[in-house]
């Protein structure tokens, strides 16, 4: 298919001797939600640093077979790793807003790539960022105060803006809602099928029925292993595998 | 004589255990009854009350003994009219005869008699002391074995008693703390009957010398501390140029750069740094560093005195930077690695990172390292003792030898002499003012440290 984003092929991952994944190949399309499901350690996170090599950052992991963005390979010793990530933004499990205040955690990202050349221009990304986070009308009002002043979701939220800021073309998120309440939850996976017209998303979830609600695609792992993967409906509906099967119903994990 | 003493208490703590234990089975076996608590804890309660009399004689005796039977035997010294005595004198040729009555040869009667009177008061003294020792300790465990029944809660009592022990330890260090405080406060006062405060501490003249004879005028002593100061801080300022740079920079490298293994070999190294004696860094900066410096100053046409500000100061500098790399690094290791992944997962390289995030994060850490820095280097002795110079000197050039506060305390105190002139007292006066600056620096450091910290915990 021509409009394939990501595409990996024999993907293993080691950390010290110890291997997390097992050949994983994947295809995701472009301007797409894929949700990666699975029991807890079966590689999901892992699967998911890899594309934009975070796992760069732990000494012991070790990452091997290909992974093309755009047909270019990204795990080699060659990859240009800033432009990768900026090209890839991340949203992590637990919010993570800097020390800084609002404005200058949405403002780090293209002040650092120099997408800006004048204050009005950063006001311009960092508003637009934070109304495409759906955040801008809650702290239009303190753009001043510290990051860490807001609440859980809105701190999320905070995070997705800073991540769009950049104007990155993938946005990966790892459990971007576990320490969500419900409330905020939905607000972000409105804002996910928002996002999806202009970025593709990969997101990690423990919620069957947030993988149901906002994914187009679903890849299901096991034990460091891609079991399935197809069409969101397909898979929750009449899964091939039976141990996608027993997952979806409840039977394990 | 006191070996032997804990020898005794040993058994008498061991034997009270393993009667108290047997003890407690027997009387809740007659009783049919289970004890509250194991046997354990009551031998333990027997133990305490065995031990606790026993180390009270124990200490009275250490503390005391001495003491009192050096003032019976001098009260009853038949002192021998017109002459003129010193009392520690004699009491030392005293205590020499008894010891050892080889020295008995050539001394007069008086002293011979006294001697022998010691060495039986020494006597009876060591009799009575291990007759009380025994008796406290039968006391001890007697009251402690009528509570020996099934229904007492050895246990609760126990862990009061352990309480109070912990209690009494930890205090010991506070006291002693507060002990040393009140008598510098105290001694300094009496610096400061004699000398003004104004003086000491705006005045620019440090002369500490005091006439020795009545009337001798050209020996007016001068008590202004400010050039001691002003070296203090001249040599902490050169020091912190070296170390706060150098600190911060190791403390980056390991933390964000350096592999596990690196960081796991070199960061004891470097704190095996602090450990170093700092007569050896002495040595270092005046044997190495000062002939350098003045070559250097020579150079580049300075002239520059064989100690100088900046030889000691450099040294100093290098003696705190495992301070400070050691603190900085926990500090750096301690923001999130999740801020980490924040920023590396926006595209900034490690360096942005570092710069904008990293450093901003943990820089009140920082500064709290920085200044328990500080007041080591301000309290530091030896180094500048040997490499700094003596001589007050209010100078801003480095290249010049200065002074320092614990350098003059250090030559007030040499030399024997009595606690009652102001040069001698001059030294508590010193070491108030640096005392006061060491622990407002100390409480600043820390609290900013632990603000740090509650903010990501
Ligand atoms: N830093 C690490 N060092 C060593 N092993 C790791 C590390 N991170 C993950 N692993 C191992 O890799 C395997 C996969 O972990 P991963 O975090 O990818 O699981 P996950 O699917 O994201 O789980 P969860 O749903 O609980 O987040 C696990 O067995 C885990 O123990
Ligand atoms: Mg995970």
């Amino acid at each position: 298919m021509s409009n394939s984003k990501i595409l990996a092929n024999g993907v293993d991952v080691y950390y010290g001797s110890k291997q997390a994944l097992f050949g994983i190949s994947m295809d995701i399309k472009e301007k797409e939600v894929t949700a990666l499901i699975g029991p807890s350690g079966c590689g999901k996170s892992t699967f998911l640093r890899c594309i934009n090599r975070m796992n760069d950052l732990i000494e012991i992991c070790k990452v091997s077979g290909s992974i093309k963005v755009d047909n270019e390979e990204i795990i080699s010793e060659k990859t240009d790793v800033v432009s990768l990530r900026s090209k890839i933004g991340m949203v992590f499990q637990k919010p993570n807003p800097f020390p800084k205040s609002i404005f200058d955690n949405v403002a780090y990202g293209p002040t650092i790539h120099g997408l800006v050349d004048s204050k009005n221009e950063l006001e311009e990304i960092v508003h637009s960022s934070l109304k495409k986070a759906g955040l801008f009308d809650e702290v239009k009002d303190r753009l001043n105060e510290p990051g860490t002043s807001l609440s859980g979701g809105q701190q999320q939220r905070l995070c997705i803006a800073r991540a769009i800021a950049v104007n990155p073309e993938i946005i990966l998120m790892d459990e971007p809602c576990s320490a969500l309440d419900p409330i905020a939850t939905a607000i972000i996976e409105e804002l996910i099928d928002e996002l999806r017209l202009n970025y593709t998303i990969i997101i990690v979830t423990h919620s069957m029925q947030q993988a149901a609600r906002v994914s187009q695609k679903t890849c299901f792992f096991h034990l460091g292993e891609l079991i399935e993967t197809g069409e969101t409906n397909k898979i929750f509906t009449n899964p091939d595998n039976t141990k996608t099967q027993d997952y979806i119903t409840g039977r394990f994990g | 004589m006191f070996f032997w003493s804990l020898v005794l208490i040993a058994v008498g703590i061991f034997s009270s255990f393993i009667y108290g234990r047997s003890r407690i089975k027997l009387n809740s076996k007659k009783q049919g009854t289970k004890s509250k608590s194991l046997p354990n804890y009551y031998a333990q309660y027997v133990l305490m009350w065995c031990l606790f009399p026993a180390l009270i004689v124990y200490f009275s005796w250490a503390i005391f003994q001495e003491q009192i039977i050096q003032n019976i035997v001098i009260s009853n010294f038949e002192f021998i009219e017109g002459a003129v005595y010193n009392e520690g004198l004699l009491l030392a040729e005293i205590r020499n005869v008894a010891n050892n009555p080889s020295f008995a040869d050539g001394k007069s009667i008086e002293i011979i008699n006294a001697a022998s009177h010691y060495s039986s008061l020494k006597q009876i003294s060591q009799i009575s002391f291990y007759t009380s020792i025994i008796i406290m300790m039968l006391l001890g465990a007697l009251y402690a074995s009528q509570k020996l029944k099934p229904e007492f809660h050895a246990q609760h009592t126990i862990e009061k008693y352990i309480q109070y022990i912990l209690i009494f330890c930890s205090s010991v260090a506070i006291f002693t703390t507060l002990g040393i405080v009140f008598s510098l406060i105290f001694e300094s006062l009496r610096f400061f009957a004699e000398v003004s405060i104004s003086e000491f501490l705006f005045s620019t003249e440090w002369y500490p010398f005091i006439p020795i004879r009545e009337g001798q005028t050209a020996a007016e002593g001068s008590f202004g501390a400010v050039p001691i100061f002003a070296g203090t801080f001249l040599v902490m300022v050169v020091a912190m140029c070296v170390a706060a740079p150098l600190g911060l920079l190791t403390a980056i490298y390991l933390a964000e750069y350096a592999s596990q293994r690196v960081r796991k070999t070199v960061k004891p190294l470097l704190e095996i740094l602090a450990g170093i004696p700092t007569i050896v860094y002495g040595f270092f900066a005046f044997v190495s560093v000062a002939p350098f410096v003045k070559a250097f100053g020579q150079s580049i046409g300075i002239d520059a005195s064989p100690t100088s500000a900046l030889a000691a100061g450099m040294v100093m500098g290098v003696m705190i930077i495992p301070f400070i790399s050691s603190l900085s690094d926990d500090v750096i290791n301690s923001v999130p690695q999740s801020l980490r992944e924040a920023s590396l997962g926006i595209g900034a390289n490690k360096a942005e990172t570092i710069k904008k995030v990293i450093l901003p994060a943990a820089l009140p850490g920082i500064v709290g390292a920085f200044l328990l820095a500080i007041s080591r280097a301000i309290g530091e002795t030896m180094i500048v003792v040997v490499a700094a110079g003596t001589a007050p000197n209010l100078t801003g050039n480095p290249f010049e030898n200065v002074t320092t506060v614990t350098v003059q305390i250090v030559v007030a105190l040499i030399g024997d002499q009595e606690f009652d002139n102001p040069r001698t007292l001059s030294a508590f006066a010193l070491g108030l003012v640096l005392f006061v600056i060491t622990l407002f620096l100390n409480i600043i450091a820390l609290q900013i440290v632990k603000r740090y910290r509650e903010r990501y915990e």
